[in-house]
């Protein structure tokens, strides 16, 4: 008893100092380990002293048995039904009014419910489209303009259309890869000059920027879920839980070395939607 | 006397001693496993507390602005004026970080105390009848939790958050008929979208609190008017309840807990950084953080998402994409089962009695299986959630890793189900605690010369039927 008592002197007394020892802290500048700590000391103080006091210095109050709540006696219950019910049956006596009432209430709730279609935009088309248009030059995210020598061999970058630098739908990944490498249909591999191939940037699972290129192997592959594409044929997924290729961009590259768009991605970009056609 | 005064003003005006008496008076039951709920209580407590200091400084705005704060590799560079307002508080408001990190470990402590009394409601039956109420509410806490949980660390607006509302638009955006139209609503448009860190703000400071609060509140009016559950022991019954009076001495053991509560947390958020949104950097939609995790209670979630195939399906022309099953079928599936868990046992058990004594989990082999499926099950997800960086650590290839995962997903559930519900039973038929001294067996030699063992009566079950008293 006694040294318990004392035990929650000390609780009591340690916490005071650290709440002074906060104010201090703070006056000078404030500093968040610090603080932590004497914050730590200051509330565990008066938790532990509570603690022990309830525990070790109560000794007087001991375990007391109560009986529990019980059901209602059967005659209440069955009161209770009756007004319940006697409510109910009272409103639906009047057939038309009862009737009239819910269509009022559902006609109501159905005006609340076109507010909401403020809240945004109609999706449209604009899941089938990006910024991307014939003639576009591509430029990297700093908005500088993308050419024949920005890339080495094996590497990649992220390019935009030059007039929608940093847009989310649009963002795509240049990668130059060894000239004549690319596996691709003919129709495709003619939008993708001297080794430049552009994809999507958009994941097609969730929509991450598939940001790693493992350049030994030729893979784009999305840091959230692990889709993994084969650059070199057509994107196509090759593991994790994509299913779809990343779209890919039509590129030519101009005499002076600069490079232009033809035209929108080969698909819409980003994940599955419902009235993506198969 | 003040109080004297003040409990007589009390009744004058409102009728009040009966019901002032009645409930200082009432007996609260004594058990380690009572603290799992309180701590979530008071961790939310402090979440409302800091939080309320955090929203004074929040600015939820995509408008950018040029950080030229005194974290030098951010100067110059172009962010939201979310973020840019984060890091203010993180770096230039006196208090701020600390502030900020408690809310953080507040959030992580709070879901760890919700799940954790799950389970011990779920092992202890304590969610029977007549307290189905209370498990429906606390299924609808654990929900809001997670909502409140990604509605907030979705604010700053940094590079690791901006993945995950990426996903989370994903996944709406592949719901059957309406995705698009739901996505476009909540975001405001295409992502990123032009309202979304605005709306937000209002789920994650209004609407998920009030929520929360009800619910908290619903549930503990609940659990005091029905009284919590306890273990048999020597003269209790059903009929009754045995513990210490709220006041004094329950009050002051729980206000303790709280302020412990509080103290670990402020602890925590002083000496562990968590959430450094300088180190991520500001969301650009064209860059993910790598490797980028949620916290854990959305860890399974996310694990989901890492480890289903790549299903896609077409219907009529239309297309089902890969993140509906694991995104919203599965988890809805989960939370599901998860509510209706005490009517489906009480139908296959055909138990409809009101209990008000917990069991232990031997006592009940077939749920403390389903119990430990369900543990692994949700261990194995979080797991899978981290898997670059699980597989990083553990020195192997993320692919061969997650061929792994994906078969203990799948064997594990069943696997510690049964060994649990082997073990169970076991336990339960020899009527022995599983931290009992190791049955003594003895043997004696027979007339033929041989030894036999001496039939003896199972050990008396000393802990089993006496839950010590501790007062």
């Amino acid at each position: 008893m006694r040294r318990a008592s004392l035990v929650v002197a000390l609780a009591f007394g340690a916490a005071t100092l650290a709440a002074l020892g906060l104010f201090v802290v703070y006056i000078a500048g404030g500093q968040p380990q610090v603080e932590g700590a004497l914050l730590f000391v200051a509330l565990a103080g008066i938790g532990a002293g509570l603690m022990v006091w309830a525990t070790r210095l109560m000794t007087g109050i001991g375990q007391i048995t109560q009986s529990r709540r019980h059901a209602q006696p059967p005659e209440e219950k069955e009161a209770a039904a009756e007004a319940m019910a006697g409510g109910v049956e009272e409103m639906s006596r009047r057939r038309l009014l009862y009737r009239l009432l819910l269509g009022a209430a559902g006609a109501l709730g159905l005006a609340a419910i076109f507010p909401i279609r403020s809240l945004g935009r109609a999706p449209g088309a604009s899941l089938f489209r990006t910024e991307w248009r014939p003639g576009l030059r591509l430029v990297d995210v700093d908005g500088n303009l993308v050419t024949r020598n920005t890339l080495e061999v094996d590497s990649f970058t992220t390019v935009f259309p030059e007039d929608a630098v940093g847009s989310g739908d649009s963002q795509a990944v240049l990668i130059r890869v060894q000239s004549g490498s690319l596996q691709l249909p003919l129709d495709r591999l003619a939008v993708a000059p001297d080794g430049y191939v552009a994809y999507s940037k958009i994941c097609t699972h969730a929509g991450c920027a598939v940001g790693l290129y493992l350049a030994r192997v030729h893979q784009l592959r999305c840091p959230c879920h692990q889709s993994t594409f084969d650059v070199l044929n057509g994107a196509q997924p090759v593991y994790g839980p994509a299913a779809r290729a990343l779209p890919q961009l039509p590129i030519e590259i101009d005499p002076d070395g600069t490079m232009r768009a033809l035209g929108d991605f080969t698909a819409p970009v980003g994940p599955s939607f419902w009235d993506l056609p198969p | 006397m003040i109080v004297r005064r003040w409990v007589d003003g009390v009744d004058e005006r409102l009728d009040g001693s009966s019901f002032i008496s009645r409930n200082l008076r009432k007996v609260f039951p004594d058990h380690w496993a009572f603290m799992l709920g309180e701590i979530a209580l008071y961790s939310f407590l402090l979440l409302v507390l800091t939080g309320t200091f955090l929203s004074f400084f929040y600015l939820a705005s995509d408008e950018p602005v040029t950080y030229t704060g005194p974290y030098q590799p951010l100067q110059g560079q172009t962010v939201s004026s979310a973020y840019d307002s984060v890091m203010r508080l993180s770096f230039e408001v006196r208090a701020g970080l600390v502030m900020r990190q408690i809310h953080h470990w507040a959030a992580l402590v709070f879901m760890g105390a919700v799940i954790a009394h799950i389970i011990r409601v779920f092992f202890t039956g304590a969610f029977r009848k007549p307290r189905e109420i209370s498990w429906l509410i606390g299924i609808g806490l654990f929900l809001s939790g997670i909502g409140a949980g990604f509605s907030g660390y979705s604010l700053p607006d940094d590079a690791l958050s901006g993945a995950g509302l990426r996903i989370a638009y994903s996944i709406i955006l592949s719901i059957p008929f309406v995705g698009a139209w739901v996505a476009y609503l909540f975001f405001g448009g295409e992502f990123p979208g032009p309202d979304i860190l605005n709306r937000l703000l209002v789920l994650h400071i209004f609407i998920i609190p009030v929520v929360i609060f009800t619910l908290l509140g619903a549930h503990l009016a609940v659990v005091w008017h029905q009284t919590h559950t306890q273990f048999r022991a020597s003269g209790r019954t059903e009929e009754t309840v045995t513990g210490t009076p709220v006041w004094p001495k329950f009050a002051l053991k729980s206000i303790g807990l709280a302020f412990t509560t509080f103290g670990v947390i402020a602890l925590l958020g002083g000496l562990f950084q968590v959430n450094p949104i300088w180190l991520y950097g500001p969301f650009v939609p064209y860059s993910t953080a790598s490797p980028s995790q949620p916290d854990y209670y959305i860890g399974w979630l996310e694990g989901l998402l890492r480890l289903w195939p790549n299903w896609e399906f077409h219907v009529f022309g239309h297309t089902v994409g890969e993140l509906l099953l694991p995104g919203l079928v599965v988890p809805g599936l989960v939370f599901t089962i998860l509510a209706l868990w005490p009517f489906l046992e009480a139908r296959a058990s055909g138990d409809y009695e009101w209990h008000h004594f917990a069991q232990h989990p031997r006592e009940a082999p077939v749920r403390s299986g389903f119990g430990a499926a369900g543990v692994t099950f949700f261990v194995v997800l979080v797991l899978a959630g981290g898997n670059d960086v699980v597989a990083k650590f553990l020195g192997i290839e993320v692919d061969s890793f997650n061929t792994v995962l994906r078969w203990t997903l799948v064997l594990g559930p069943v696997l510690s189900g049964v060994v649990t519900y082997w073990i169970c039973r076991d336990l339960r038929d020899r009527r022995r605690h599983p931290l009992s001294a190791p049955l003594r067996v003895a043997f004696r030699r027979n007339a033929a010369g041989g030894f036999e063992e001496i039939e003896s009566e199972p050990p008396v079950a000393g802990r089993e039927v006496e839950e010590p008293d501790r007062t």
